[in-house]
């Protein structure tokens, strides 16, 4: 069949929302057309189809959280020509890497009757802390338009682009007003990953880092400046706390304002 | 057929990580175990401690596909803890980005992971060769859900306009307008569609079940009303506590919700529909009356139709609230910190989410409990896949797996939210 020269696409999901396997099915415009470049082997919140491996790109969403997971993603590298990790699950732990922080046990405890049937590891972590990983996507959900820039890219071997630099770039470029210097609001705009299009500013408060920290960030000048603005620790710490707790310079500011 | 045991390790077309376990044996179906082994992620134990301000962001990220739901049951439940009364275009802006949700998880849900089944598809993808234009009509439709939620949350996944109080920021009339044209289209795109879906094969599949649905005395429900059901409740959401709970079952690591000394309850499109088709707009009555199901739906097959039917009814709400647009003042009510306690329910596209929040006098919050609607479907769906199953056992394998595996699609079960109940299917003798 023509349809067996078409490279494969295989979806996983680890711990996660779905959300950003979601994106994929939210591309209203691109569904139809993406679903005509490439074979969906694997994607079991769309389809039934299951198309034995290797799979020519894998979308991974999600941590690792369980033993069982931590077994798993090894098996669907094994199976991958490019694994690709999307969101800030697999990129960074997640939020349930907020448990990372705290003991997993006493969680259990409070949320579970039988916490003896709770099989889970005492940390989330990202996808890259187990296997090798040919790219990452960032978000808390990733960008529709950069998953897209992505596919296309491995269809055309060409390498994503995708930018590293800061949420503040994306306000100057959309010319939306510094809500940090105008209104005195702490934002994490000027340690965070463009991706987003500056989202939260435009609606006039500030970036809450759902793209973890852009590259080479200077986390301990903004938290000076949060400070300045009247933020006290608990406060600077929660920031840094959410969807990236774990990704390296989000967790070493957090921790060194921990009392 | 004795010995026989079906067995699905991935539930496809469900959201989250689900398997199906059924064993049959002389005596029939003994057992039957729509399994969840989406790994526990604990926000109730991490929402402890955060600021109540944070419970709408930190709470969407349970559910990628109805993150709408979690921010408005934990908005409402913290304005409830502190005091706060949230009305007039505020309150209407927020029924608005609910019939944005509905629309898309709706139309996600009818034509991407429900349809395909009763057409003999595997997916939507599959659908698409020989249905192209219902398939690009139900894209362009969901869209349209999503755009209304991209408007007024700034992303459809996740959104970041939402606060507790009201928004960040509201909308102009004209940021509104465009989206009127359009949502004229989708109310006739899907009272089309409805007699389309009415014609597909449904089996004869009926219960008798006890529904749970929140009423308002004038509106078909989102954000706000009492809890009633079809077998007399009707108490306020604070009294949730105490007419439902989570069991923890003697046969499984699952913990249900029940109805306290009664068992299973059933929420949902087909619950909101069977104790509100009065509350519904002139419109969407009709689309009932075109899919056959006006005297009221008692087969979960046909939550499809339903789904349908409220899509309607989304459309022309998001219609209606759109005419009557006028921006508010503020974009949010005041809100002062303060200690307290509060639930809210409101109707996530699957049925009540429940949460409630004891926040502490710096607004900390100090505990916070949340009953997503699967947790409270999942008894349900398995006396469902029980009765469904027994006088079907006869039919070949792959053909009963596949229907069994719809029997729990019907449900549209949410299994990422449901993490806080996790099972492990074990086959017993």
């Amino acid at each position: 069949m023509a349809r067996s020269s078409k490279p494969k696409l295989a979806v996983w999901k680890f711990a996660s929302c779905d959300g950003c396997q979601l994106s994929l099915l939210d591309c209203e415009d691109e569904l139809l057309a993406v679903a005509g470049a490439v074979d969906i082997a694997n994607f079991p919140e769309a389809s039934r189809t299951v198309v034995k491996g290797p799979y020519d790109v894998s979308l991974v969403e999600g941590s690792i959280t369980t033993p069982h997971d931590a077994e798993r993603i090894h098996h669907v590298r094994r199976n991958s020509r490019y694994l690709i990790t999307i969101g800030a699950c697999a990129t960074a732990g997640g939020i349930q890497a907020l448990r990372n922080f705290s003991d997993v046990k006493a969680y259990t405890r409070y949320v579970y009757a039988s916490p003896q049937y709770i099989e889970t590891l005492n940390k989330s972590t990202p996808i890259r802390d187990h296997v090798f990983v040919d790219f990452e996507l960032r978000g808390c959900p990733i960008s529709k338009a950069q998953l897209v820039e992505v596919i296309s890219a491995l269809l055309n071997g060409r390498k994503p682009n995708t930018p590293t630099h800061s949420v503040c770039l994306e306000c100057k470029m959309a010319g939306t007003v510094c809500v940090m210097v105008a209104q005195g609001l702490p934002c994490l705009g000027p340690v965070t990953q463009a991706g987003c299009g500056a989202l939260c500013p435009s609606y006039r408060r500030p970036c809450y880092g759902c793209f973890g920290p852009k590259e080479t960030p200077n986390t301990a000048a903004l938290a000076a400046g949060w400070t300045e603005l009247g933020a006290g620790d608990p406060e600077i710490v929660r920031a840094f706390r959410s969807f990236n707790a774990c990704a390296e310079d989000f967790r070493r500011e957090s921790e060194a304002h921990e009392r | 057929m004795k010995g026989k045991v079906i067995k699905v390790d991935t539930l496809a077309r469900v959201e989250g990580e689900g398997s199906l376990h059924i064993k049959i044996s002389d005596a029939g179906v003994v057992d039957a175990k729509f399994g969840i082994y989406e790994p526990p992620r604990f926000f109730e134990a991490f929402l402890r401690g955060r600021s109540y301000a944070e419970a709408p962001d930190i709470t969407a990220r349970i559910c990628g596909i109805c993150p709408v739901a979690y921010q408005m049951s934990s908005a409402h439940a913290v304005e409830a803890a502190l005091g706060v009364t949230v009305g007039g275009q505020l309150r209407a802006l927020r029924r608005l980005l609910y019939c944005g949700e509905w629309i898309e998880s709706h139309v996600l849900h009818i034509f991407l992971l429900h349809a395909p089944d009763f057409l003999g598809y595997e997916d939507v993808i599959g659908m698409a060769r020989d249905h192209r234009p219902l398939v690009e009509n139900a894209l362009k439709l969901k869209k349209i859900g999503n755009d209304i939620v991209t408007l007024l949350g700034g992303r459809e996944i996740h959104p970041i306009n939402v606060r507790v109080g009201g928004f960040y920021k509201v909308p102009t009339k004209r940021d509104l307008e465009p989206l009127a044209e359009r949502l004229k289209w989708a109310v006739d795109t899907a009272a089309g569609v409805v007699p389309v879906l009415a014609g597909l094969p449904f089996p004869d599949f009926e219960g008798d079940y006890e529904y749970v649905a929140l009423r308002h005395p004038d509106e078909y429900p989102f954000n706000e009303g009492r809890l009633v059901s079809s077998k007399g409740i009707d108490i306020p959401v604070s009294e949730f506590e105490s007419n439902f709970v989570e069991e923890h079952m003697s046969h499984s690591n699952a913990l249900h919700s029940v109805r306290t000394a009664r068992g299973a309850y059933f929420v949902g499109p087909l619950a909101r529909y069977n104790l509100n088709a009065d509350r519904l707009s002139k419109r969407a009555k009709q689309g009932a009356q075109a899919a056959g199901i006006a005297q009221g739906c008692n087969n979960p097959f046909k939550g499809i139709l339903v789904r349908a039917v409220e899509t309607i009814f989304a459309c022309e709400e998001a219609l209606r609230i759109i005419k009557e647009y006028e921006p508010p003042g503020e974009p949010a009510v005041a809100v002062e910190p303060r200690a307290g306690t509060g639930s809210a329910c409101t109707e996530a596209p699957r049925g009540i989410l429940y949460h409630r929040y004891r926040i502490d006098a710096a607004g900390l919050i100090a505990d916070a409990k949340i009953v997503p609607p699967t947790a409270q479907n999942q008894k349900t769906i398995e006396d469902d896949l029980r009765r469904y199953a027994a006088p079907r056992v006869d039919l070949p394998l792959p053909d009963l797996t596949w229907q069994c595996e719809q029997a729990v699609r019907n449900y549209d079960p949410c299994i990422s939210c449901a993490t806080h109940f996790l099972k492990v299917s074990v086959e017993r003798e």
